[in-house]
């Protein structure tokens, strides 16, 4: 029998750590309930992207979604809707602008502005189902480019394509695949860098989680025309899923011919294997990630020579980000020029943003290049929650930049962004709200970066750490004239003159922060202040005696015992052996116990 | 996998299986699931809609269902939706009637006037 409904449920990571697999269990229990199991069809999909509505389920043919659901949902949805037709509306996304159910999820606003060429399949497919893939048009690029079109023509199409490395610093692709195909080498690799660890970025992951296929086709391609018959897709050991799925793909393409030998009758061979990182940030640098690959300590080296002409095994290696691959079959099917219409002069195609941090819609957001930074966190991220502005979104993760409000109207590209001294980075965006601290910010991410600096160089090694000192004191109210000063030269020095891509912008998100948030700073070193009151040792709490009822609740709480007072008497805080906890303000009743910054 | 017929074969095949979720339906086909329809055999006139649509490769055809469509003396009521054509609205259906409706009205175009209770501009 045919079926009448395919139910998507979402099972992408984010979606799964709220219970998405509860839904699918307790969908397929009510399904076979109501003896609906061979009209129905539950299928798990990777990603959809709006995460924050998650879980999600997407009800095909009417293209209902529903959110949030939880298992004690699903008798609801499968009586109401799989039976009788009428959609269950407590679970239908409102929108935000008009207040009115949306039942078609093409109409809800988080997809309104996208343009989906990478994430196509995500969400859509069973990213375990080789055939799905393949209903889609799956393997028809590389069918196309074994068959009917030479290496020298797949080339010309890329570079017409303008595609440029989505792994952040744009390189032109067509080049790179060039380069490696020109190079020497009785043996050539190409390589996948999906080595994601900037915090806030899980772009990659989506794609591989949701739609492997697609990177073993563009990988498959590249090998084509480079000439290579082995590739590696170097995955971190912390994404499971990304692995489990990928390994899966590997299995079923190799089945079906489209890895192994003499592929499309064409000659050619190739084969793929899954690496799996230890999850050191510095090997995502491509260099480190080879020697990771190879079985060595992941440390950088200098460049040149670049792995296209001396990679892996120090053969020439072609290494794109899985974002990259993810673009070229649609580029083969569709064509360079069409791909070269979407997006500005200098930045084709589109970009998968992860939106995090001070943000309505989570999620993953596929956009043309172009679009402005205001219409991906407004129009689609939805702005800062609870009625709060955006002062600020770092862009890049911890090798990137903020872009402060007054710039939101920028359109994203590759120079746009580096001009503002920010980057594209592999497409993390984390919003920060009037409530983050910059200074405080900057020292998260450079915290990170000087614990994942390999220690190879000395730039690096030592610079960040003083970098990190100084941010430390000046967080901490004990920042000293001159200390910004210090930190521009010493960031620039870094800059200049650290050895590989990591300690070359790990400087940057301090660079910016005082770039665009000097004013800042200055209240920290000078002033002993944090206007968003998140440095503790630059806030002081005191009791307003005439609020003070003298109930002995902040007393009880106080774990360093430094209130005094008893019943009937008002309370005070002893200043010092303060340690700023914030019980007391927590736990007053009238509002008595007042947090402020700067000297008290 | 030889050459690129043989990969499209396989496509076509598998594309019976995620028909559900492209978009390029020129006909919808709804059936009215109420209590009433549902009592009245409408899911028996549902699934035998599916299942001749797919037994027979009508590509463009999606069958799909609503809630009660206040019309209760006359269900299992089916609407047939087709772009720049009136509504037609047939009712008292059942899964014989059904294979009439697809050869006759879908795929040869002529509405089958016995079963029909509107039309509606």
């Amino acid at each position: 029998m045919a079926q009448r409904l395919n139910v998507l449920v979402c099972s992408g990571a984010s979606c799964l750590s709220s219970g998405s697999i509860d839904v699918k269990d307790a969908l397929i229990e009510e399904i076979e309930n109501n003896g609906l199991e061979e009209e129905i069809k539950i299928i798990e999909t990777g990603c959809m992207g709006p995460c924050e509505l998650g879980p999600v389920i997407l009800v095909y043919p009417d293209e209902i979604l529903y959110k949030k659901v939880k298992k004690e949902d699903v008798k609801d949805i499968v009586e109401q809707h799989f039976l009788k037709g009428r959609p269950v509306e407590r679970l239908l996304y409102k929108s935000t602008e008009t207040e009115k159910l949306i039942k078609k999820h093409e109409e809800i606003d988080y997809f309104k502005k996208q343009k989906k060429i990478v994430l196509r399949n995500c969400g859509m497919i069973d990213p375990e189902s080789i055939e799905e893939y393949i209903a889609l048009d799956g393997y028809e690029a590389l069918g196309k480019a074994l068959t009917e079109m030479n290496k020298e023509k797949v080339l010309k199409e890329i570079e017409t394509s303008g595609l440029r490395g989505r792994g952040g610093a744009g390189f032109p692709t067509h080049l790179k695949w060039k380069f490696t195909k020109d190079a020497d080498g009785d043996k050539k690799y190409v390589v996948c860098n999906a080595d994601e660890g900037d915090p806030g970025a899980f772009m990659d992951r989506s794609v591989i989680e949701g739609d492997p296929h697609t990177v073993i086709e563009g990988m498959a391609i590249a090998a084509y025309v480079i000439g290579a018959d082995m590739g590696y897709i170097y995955v971190r050991a912390e994404y499971p899923l990304a692995i489990e799925r990928l390994r899966k793909a590997i299995k079923d393409a190799k089945e079906y011919g489209f890895l192994g030998e003499n592929i499309f009758e064409s000659g050619f061979n190739f084969d793929l294997e899954v690496r799996i990182g230890a999850g050191a940030f510095v090997c995502g640098e491509e260099t480190a990630l080879i020697h990771s690959i190879e079985g060595k300590r992941g440390t950088p080296r200098p460049r040149p020579p670049y792995p296209s002409v001396e990679g892996l095994w120090g053969k020439p290696t072609n290494l794109n980000n899985v974002e990259t691959y993810a673009n070229v079959r649609h580029i083969i099917l569709k064509g360079g020029n069409w791909f070269s219409k979407i997006g500005t002069e200098s930045s084709k195609g589109t970009k998968v943003f992860a939106l995090s941090g001070d943000i309505t819609n989570t999620g993953l957001a596929e956009v043309p290049m172009g679009t402005t930074i205001k219409e991906l966190i407004y129009d689609i991220g939805g702005g800062a929650p609870e009625g709060k502005t955006i002062k600020a979104v770092q862009l890049g993760g911890p090798s990137g930049g903020c872009i402060t409000h007054e710039y939101f109207d920028t359109p994203i590209d590759y120079e746009s962004l580096t001009e503002l001294g920010a980057m594209m980075g592999s497409g993390g965006v984390i919003a920060m709200s009037e409530d983050t601290c910059m200074v405080n910010t900057a020292k998260f991410f450079l915290d990170f970066n000087t614990f994942e600096s390999c220690g190879k160089c000395t730039p690096c090694r030592v610079g960040l750490k003083q970098m990190y000192v100084i941010l430390d004191r000046i967080t901490k109210g004990e920042g000293e004239t001159g200390d910004i000063d210090r930190l521009v030269e010493l960031g620039e020095n870094i800059k200049k003159t650290a050895l590989c891509g990591l300690g070359q912008t790990a400087p940057n998100p301090v660079l910016s922060t005082i770039r665009y948030f000097r004013n800042e700073y200055r209240q920290h070193i000078e002033e002993k202040k944090c206007q968003a009151m998140v440095c503790t040792d630059l806030l002081t709490y005191y009791i307003e005696p005439d609020k003070c009822k003298a109930c002995t609740l902040c007393a009880q709480n106080c774990p360093v015992d430094v209130i005094e007072g008893e019943r009937g008497v008002v309370h005070e805080i002893q200043q010092e052996g303060c340690i700023k906890c914030g019980n007391c303000y927590d736990v007053c009743p009238f509002d008595a116990v007042v947090k402020t910054t700067g000297e008290f | 996998m030889k050459n690129l017929d043989e990969l499209r074969k396989l496509r076509k095949k598998a594309q019976k299986n995620i028909k559900l979720r492209s978009q390029d339906a020129k006909i919808k086909i709804v059936v009215g699931m109420g209590t009433s329809g549902i009592a009245a055999g409408a899911r028996e006139v549902l699934n035998a809609f599916v299942n001749e649509i797919n037994d027979k490769n009508l590509d463009d055809v999606l069958v799909t269902q609503t809630g009660e469509k206040g019309m209760s003396s006359q269900e299992p009521i089916v609407e047939i939706h087709e772009e720049g054509k009136p509504k037609v609205i047939y009712g008292e259906m059942d899964p014989e009637k059904v294979k009439k409706v697809v050869e006759q009205h879908i795929q040869n175009n002529k509405v089958v006037e016995e079963f029909v209770v509107a039309v509606e501009e």
